[in-house]
This record gives structure tokens, sequence and C-alpha cells, in this order.
């Protein structure tokens, strides 16, 4: 808070004060406001907000019911009650592909592990020394480094799918998880920097003190400290990667490499009208880890785009 | 703070320094180093070999060859570009406005001290989580399909329905509206604003007699603009970027008629399904003055409507 803002508030609060002594229902109107005016209005307010969320959420939870159905019944009921059970449509698209849909699954988890762990390490060291060592040019470093939160990635895809191709990267997941061992997702360096600039400096100096070099002071004292911040990049790592698809596309060509989001683009692809059940199937297959992580780590999610405005 | 609320008061902040730099230096680097070696080797020099890409015809099978400003004369006579670009911008200025509209009105309302806030924020936020995942998009191609569900709910009302996604007139706003269903991240954004707000300005204006709607439009929404600002800024940037559903839409063609053509998508099919790469690396370089320019509009604009409280 600056000098004038503190004095204005000081102000506007005297002002307050002196009103209040002088309106003896004040605190009970302000109450009575804070409650949120009279009872109907409130019930209509839940009512019109459970009717948006129920209408946001009814394609997706048509989309599950759906997928229990025979297929010729996706395309004449929109209901969202299950009258017979069919878990075929399960069954049969994951055997739909040349290979099953637990290889697509497990080619994803490696890579999102692969990006977990490199952005963890790489964003963290990072910010650690942005946040908390002095080093030449670094305000320019920073700048630099919070512009490329904006670029888009179209910009060095050409020659980066050029060099990972003469290097025999293709059909590997070396170009999906390289960048990120080496921190180029800016974004989660700088949630990473605003975080360790929240921890008391006196920590790092007492460790100082006690002997301990940069490198301890990181693993020691910082790390442990920003438990919260790494959960929310993991997190965030998971989804993002989970559903990336433009440098699987790019990159993992052979049906054996494919991860998830391509194997669901191939079986759409080779999808008749007749097999929107399976497709539907293995599309919640695809989405069920994303509602976990959603449902597990929400707290994260919340505080991770509260504080740095991500998606 | 945000990204750009820390881009913005760098250029008056003073980064400290002093003796204690020097020894410093060593340590720093070697935390970045892993950041060093991905700006140069990830970012910063496929940018600038992008950009002499954009001055060369290359195919992968023989060496670039250098060729001038011949892709961006190129540029200037392809009407499938100009029309990618309207494409683009359609999408980009009909949903980012919706989808920021509606995340305010939203946070306004869940802000009112509303019982269950945290149940509705998780149900509103869940689809920006989905939103960009293959499997809705297959969804999507479903739902306003001919046969589709957005349909078969309209032959309940006797309405007759239309291929939503098979006619060009409708293929591109199925898109927007999966765009602005994904209001829930930057509606999260806004309710952390709103939490700022000092409660002593709203009671402030209260005593003083201002009605609801002052109360918004004089108080929350002035204190709120540098929040809009930043998502502004950043839903264009991204929205700018929309790849994977006009892709799964259109089964990768940008179809039907080019009316799903998205600039990426475009860029994605001269470069890597026709193999144009020095074409593609001149629209790519195009793009980000696009971004560029859209961007430091915004940043100019700012000026005008953004109120900053400090």
């Amino acid at each position: 808070m600056t000098d004038t803002q503190t004095r204005t508030s000081a102000a506007t609060e005297a002002i307050l004060v002196s009103r209040r002594a002088v309106d003896p229902n004040w605190r009970k109107l302000a109450a009575r406001r804070a409650r949120g005016r009279s009872r109907p209005k409130a019930l209509l307010k839940h009512a019109l907000l459970i009717v948006t969320g129920l209408l946001m959420l009814y394609p997706v939870l048509w989309l599950v019911v759906s997928s229990l159905r025979p297929t010729d019944e996706i395309f004449r009921n929109p209901g969202l009650v299950i009258s017979n059970l069919e878990f075929s449509n399960y069954t049969d698209g994951w055997t739909t592909l040349s290979s099953p849909f637990s290889v697509f699954l497990l080619n994803s988890v490696l890579v999102v592990l692969g990006c977990i762990v490199g952005n963890l390490v790489s964003c963290s060291m990072a910010a650690y020394a942005f946040a908390r060592l002095n080093f030449s040019g670094k305000k320019w470093w920073f700048v630099i480094m919070l512009t490329t939160i904006m670029l888009p990635i179209h910009v060095i895809i050409v020659p980066q799918y050029i060099l990972f191709s003469q290097l025999g990267w293709v059909n590997t997941f070396i170009p999906l998880i390289l960048p990120k061992i080496l921190a180029t997702d800016a974004f989660f360096v700088f949630l990473m920097v605003q975080f360790i600039r929240g921890i008391p400096r006196e920590l790092d100096e007492a460790a100082r003190l006690d002997g301990c070099g940069h490198p301890r002071i990181f693993a020691q004292v910082i790390l442990p400290l920003m438990v919260p911040a790494l959960a929310t990049t993991a997190i965030f790592t998971f989804i993002w990667t989970w559903n990336d698809f433009f440098s699987q596309l790019l990159y993992l060509t052979k049906p054996e490499m494919y991860t998830v989001p391509l194997a669901l683009r191939a079986f759409m692809d080779a999808t008749s009208s007749t097999s929107w059940g399976p497709l539907f199937a293995m599309s919640v297959v695809s989405l069920v880890p994303i509602f976990l992580v959603f449902l597990f780590g929400q707290r994260f999610l919340i505080a991770g785009i509260s504080t740095t405005g991500g998606k | 703070m945000s990204a750009l609320g820390e881009l913005r008061s760098i250029g008056t902040k003073k980064v400290k320094g002093g003796s204690k730099a020097k020894t410093e230096n060593k340590a720093a680097y070697l935390f970045l180093l892993p950041w060093f070696l991905g700006l140069g080797v990830i970012t910063v020099g496929p940018m600038l070999a992008s950009l002499y890409l954009s001055f060369t015809k290359y195919t992968l099978l023989s060496p670039p060859e250098f060729i001038g400003i011949d892709n961006f004369i190129r540029m200037i006579g392809d009407e499938r570009l100009h029309n990618s670009l309207g494409v683009t911008f359609m999408y980009v200025f009909v949903s980012v406005p919706v989808q920021l509209g509606l995340a305010l009105a939203l946070a306004v309302v869940l802000n009112r001290g509303l019982s269950g806030l945290s149940f509705y924020r998780s149900v509103f936020y869940l689809p920006s989580l989905l939103g960009s995942s293959v499997a809705i998009a297959v969804l999507w191609k479903q739902v306003f399909g001919g046969q589709g569900l957005v349909n078969v709910l309209l032959g309940f009302f006797g309405i007759e329905g239309r291929g939503w996604i098979s006619d060009p007139s409708t293929a591109l706003s199925t898109l927007i509206i999966l765009n602005v269903w994904t209001f829930g991240a930057p509606m999260v954004i806004f309710l952390a604003g709103l939490r700022q707000i000092p409660q002593m300005y709203l009671e402030a204006a209260e005593v003083d007699g201002a009605t609801k709607w002052q109360r918004f439009f004089r108080v929350v929404l002035p204190l709120l603009t540098p929040i809009i600002f930043f998502n502004l800024v950043l839903q264009i940037i991204h929205a700018f970027q929309s790849f994977t559903q006009a892709f799964i839409i259109s089964g990768g063609t940008g179809g039907p008629a080019d009316s799903t053509l998205f600039y990426t998508l475009y860029l994605y099919n001269r470069g890597f399904a026709n193999f144009d790469m020095g074409y593609a690396a001149a629209m790519a370089w195009f793009l980000l003055v696009i971004i560029g320019i859209f961007t430091a509009i915004n940043f100019w604009a700012s000026k005008y409507w953004v109120f900053y409280d400090d």
C-alpha cells in the first residue's frame, strides 16, 4: 500500500466511524444488505446459477450417459437417464485401433510425467534465481522471461521441428519433454517467482549464517516451503500436456507412439456413423484423468489462476 | 500481481544491485542454466531461424533457397490466407468479449456473499479444463452435427435444425460457442480481483447514498479494470492461437468452404501437410506481428480506461 492510499483509506475510515456514531441503525442496515437483500431474491439467484451450471455441464453429462448407450440411441435420446446399462462401447472402443487403448494411455502418462518432472525442476531453479539472487542484467532477463509467456508457439515450431527431425527425434517423446526440462514454460517460472517472494527472507538469512550455500538454501529451505506452488505447477502441467494436441500431432506419427488425443483423432477419422458409441466411450476415458485431477487438485488450480491468470 | 502488472511496474522500479551482486552471478547463472539453454535452443534460436526461413523456399528435401521477400509477396495475393485472417478475427473479436462479459457477470453475482460459492465456482470452472481437449471437440462434432443433440432438442419444439458444422454459415459459430463455454478461467480471475476490492470503499459509497448500480459502475468496475485488461490481453493472445478444436471439427481441413480455417490451421497445412516450410515461417512471423500489434494497441488504449489504484 502506498502512502497516499494509506492516508485516503484512513480518512474514509474516519468518516465512516463518525457516520456510524450518528446513525444507530447503520450496523443493522449493513448486516441486512450483506446477507444479500431479501430471501426470494437470493433464491432466484440460486435458481439462475443452477440452471446456468446445468446448461454448461449438460453436454458433458450427456457424453458420459451416451457412452453407456447403444449407438443408435445416442442419436435420438437427449435425456440423462440410462434405462439399460451397456458397457460394450468401452470394450469395443478399447480395441478398435491397431493397439489397445491402454498403449495410448501409457504413452500419455509417460509424456505427462516427463513434462511434470521437467517443469518442477527447471522452473523452480530459474524462479529461485529470479526471486532471490542478484545478478547482472537481471531486470532484462526477467522482462524477456515474462515476454516469452505471450510468445505464440508457431513462430518457433517450424525450425524446431526441422531441428528435432534432423536429430532423429520424431516419434520419440524427447521433443515434447525436452522444452520442459529447459524451463520454456515461463508461466510457471513466474508463478514460482511470485510464491518465493512471499517467503520471508529471514529464513534464507538464517540458513546462510549457518553456512548454507545457495544450492542448500534452495533445496532445504525454499523448496519445502513452496510445495503449494509446485503442486499448482504439477497439476497445470498435467492438464495442459494431457490435452495438448498440436505438438503431439507434429512429433508423433507412428500409431504405437500415439498419445490419447492423437488416438482419439485417429479413431474419429476412422469412425463411421455407427461407431459413435465406442468413440464416446474412449472420449470419456480420456477425460477421466482430467476430472480426477480437477477433483483433488482444485484448491491449487484456483489459487494458481487467481494469482497469475493462467488458463 | 499479474504478469502484466509486473511488466508495467518494472519500468519504474529500481532493481537492487551493489557489491553483493557480483558474488551471486555464478550461482544465479547456474540456477538459470536450464532456462538459458531453453531460451537459446528452444525459443530465440528457432525464432531467428524462422525469421531466416521466411525469406527462403524450403521443402525439407533440398536446402533452403534464399528468395528474398517472395513469401511475403505471395501472402499478399493469397486469398485463402486473407480468408483465414478473417475467420480468426471473427473468432477472436466475437468470442473473447462475450466470454469475458459472461465471466465478469457471473463473478459479480457469485461475489455477493451467496452461499455455495465454491460449488458454483467449480461447476463453472470445469469446462475451462476440458475445453481444449480432443474429446470435447469430438463431442461438439456430434452435438452440432446434422443428427446431433442440438437438432434432437430442437426437434422437440418442432424446429427443423441443420448441420451446424457442415453449413459454412454456422460452423464458426459452434467454435465460438465452445470458446465462450470456457469462461470459467477468467471468471476465477475476476473473483480473485473482486475479493481484493477494499470493503471500506463500498461501505463509504453506501454511506454516501450510492445505489447498487452506482456502487458497481463507479467503484467496483474502475477498481477491476486492471484485471479486465489482463484477461483481455491474455484471452486475445490465446484465441489467436486456437487450433485443436477447429482441426478436429473440420477433420484438419478448416472446412466447410474454409469457414473454420483458422490462421494457425492454414499455417499447419502449408508447413506440415504441404511442407512449404518457408511460407509457413513467413506466416508465423506475420502472426507474431499481428499479435504484437493487438497487444500494443491494448496497452496503448489501456491508458484511457484502466485505472490503477496505486
